[in-house]
């Protein structure tokens, strides 16, 4: 199975609770898959300040103090490193994210990149979603929209690196209820192309795809309409950056998927259990996404 | 117990359930008490799973609010009302008794259905009424891809237009479509609407409140030519 859920809030007013709203949502997924989780949250000054670049790092072998000195030296100037679960978010100063995530390689060759980019924080791990986000105290999170991902793994080992999202191209998120059958054509074709990867993971494959697109200058509704007639196999995926919220499902459209959209938010879940606690939502338009359309959203 | 509350009204008797207070199981169990009547009110659906299922009694159940998966499966005898969206396969499995769902339903609505009457005033998506075994559906909107698929009993109304393969693999049940049907699935063909088909399609609609006229539909059933292997329809497998 796996859950999605994702909120993207249109209303400031409710940004400080986008955290609680999406505790709530992730939570009540758990049922869908709970060998893992993982969410993204875009525009949480704490976790990744404003107007500095910040990079979410798990497995580093390091503690924050020791990763702050590693990076702060190969980047040649001060990063700070917040330490959320077992997520370290590494920040600094208007750096472009080329240089600070080439001065998190070199302090942690042996991390796993979970996202980087400005204002995202990327959080996943193994364990009970509920546990997980009340190790991230996401509840408290802030911010003007969020993804999150229960895993019932089917395609790859139960590990972080097998964690949604897949946040693999600068304030890119994807997360995935499906398989993709043909991942592994797809991948010999980007590793060709010189596209490095971090798991044998098939959705890894399909955000490095949409990744790649992006990086060509396609925008997101070209991008996954290009996935659609390249991955094969059964998905619903909501796929976010910065500024915008897209979902997309497969022609078969047997993965669940519900959107409900008001003036002050739209959002997306696996089943509309997670969305019923929404502020407003007894009056939100409520609708099922047809199979290969795209839809998206911009702030 | 003080979450379940009966108000009497002048004419009839209605126990209600909130399920915000009561846990599913156990409104479930009370539905399925031996000797049920009345009517019955279900609150705070909140989208859970398996709303009002295995009721094999005749009474009326409103459900208000929207609901998960298979609310109302395997119902038998019982009106039950879906006050909202409901989710996949509601009323899966129905043998008899009606289901109304006031909004759209999700994939797979009225899935085996062997009785009864499921109606959803707004859209069905994909796999509506698919291996149909006997039951009636109307839907007030559009049905998605593949409806219908190998239904082998029963009849399906569709106010709105039908996606992609419909009737895929159709055995003998019946199908009305007023709207544009995307495409048919294998061995599904149009027929001629004779006067017992619009006598029976008419009957279908005022049973779900509507009246359109019969005329306006199109009768879709199997050409019959996959019952059964054939080495002559080798290419159509």
């Amino acid at each position: 199975m796996c859950g999605i859920v994702g909120l993207h809030l249109r209303n400031p007013d409710l940004q400080p609770r986008l955290g609680e709203l999406l505790t709530t949502m992730l939570c009540e997924m758990q049922d869908r898959g709970a060998d893992s989780a993982g969410v993204a949250v875009y525009g949480d000054p704490r976790m990744s300040p404003p107007g500095r670049t910040t990079v979410s790092l798990l497995e580093t072998g390091s503690d924050a103090p020791a990763l702050a000195a590693a990076v702060s030296a190969a980047l040649g100037a001060p990063a700070d490193v917040l330490a959320v679960g077992e997520t370290l978010l590494v920040s600094a100063e208007a750096t472009d994210e080329d240089s600070l995530l080439a001065a998190c390689r070199a302090a942690a060759p042996d991390a796993l990149v979970a996202g980087f980019g400005a204002d995202l924080a990327v959080l996943k791990g193994v364990g009970h979603p509920r546990d997980l986000a009340d190790g991230w105290s996401l509840a408290q999170a802030q911010g003007w929209q969020g993804v999150g991902h229960t895993r019932m793994a089917t395609e790859s080992a139960v590990d972080a690196s097998g964690a949604h999202p897949y946040a693999v191209g600068p304030g890119q998120c994807m997360v995935h209820n499906g398989s993709f059958s043909n991942h592994a054509t797809v991948r010999r074709e980007l590793v060709r192309r010189g596209v490095a990867f971090d798991s044998q993971n098939d959705t890894e494959v399909g955000a490095r795809f949409v990744a790649q697109q992006l990086a060509e200058g396609r925008d997101v509704e070209t991008a996954l309409k290009e996935l659609c007639t390249t991955l094969d196999g059964f998905y619903t995926l909501l796929v976010s950056n910065r500024d915008s919220f897209a979902v997309l499902r497969d022609a078969i459209a047997c993965k669940p998927a519900v959107i409900a959209e008001t003036d002050d938010w739209v959002a997306m879940a696996s089943e509309y259990r997670a969305l019923a606690g929404l502020p407003g939502v007894e009056s939100a338009r409520i609708w099922e996404p047809e199979p290969e359309v795209v839809y998206a959203w911009t702030r | 117990m003080d979450t379940l509350s009966t108000t009497t009204s002048s004419s009839s008797t209605v126990t209600t359930f909130d399920l915000a207070q009561v846990p599913l199981r156990e409104v479930n169990s009370a539905l399925h008490a031996p000797g049920l009547s009345g009517e019955f009110l279900i609150t705070g659906p909140a989208g859970a799973h398996n709303v009002a299922v295995g009721v094999n009694a005749p009474v009326k159940i409103t459900v208000s609010g929207h609901v998960g998966y298979y609310a109302a499966g395997m119902n038998q005898q019982a009106e039950i009302l879906v006050e909202g969206n409901a989710g996949t396969g509601v009323a899966e499995n129905m043998m008899s008794g009606t289901v109304v769902v006031t909004g759209n339903a999700s994939q797979s609505a009225a899935a085996t259905a062997h009785g009864g009457l499921l109606v959803v005033h707004g859209d069905a998506s994909a796999r509506c009424g698919i291996s149909l075994k006997g039951a009636d559906v109307v839907v007030g909107g559009n049905v998605g891809h593949n409806s219908a698929f190998m239904a082998q009993a029963g009849r399906m109304v569709v106010r709105g237009n039908a996606g992609h393969g419909l009737g895929d693999s159709l055995y003998e049940a019946r199908l009305y479509v007023r709207g544009e049907v995307a495409s048919l699935g294998a061995d599904c063909v149009a027929k001629e609407m004779r006067p017992e088909h619009l006598e029976e399609l008419a009957g279908l609609l005022k049973a779900a409140g509507y009246d359109d006229d019969p005329a306006s539909y199109t009768r879709y059933g199997s050409a019959r030519s996959l019952y059964h292997f054939h080495s002559d329809n080798v290419s159509a497998y």
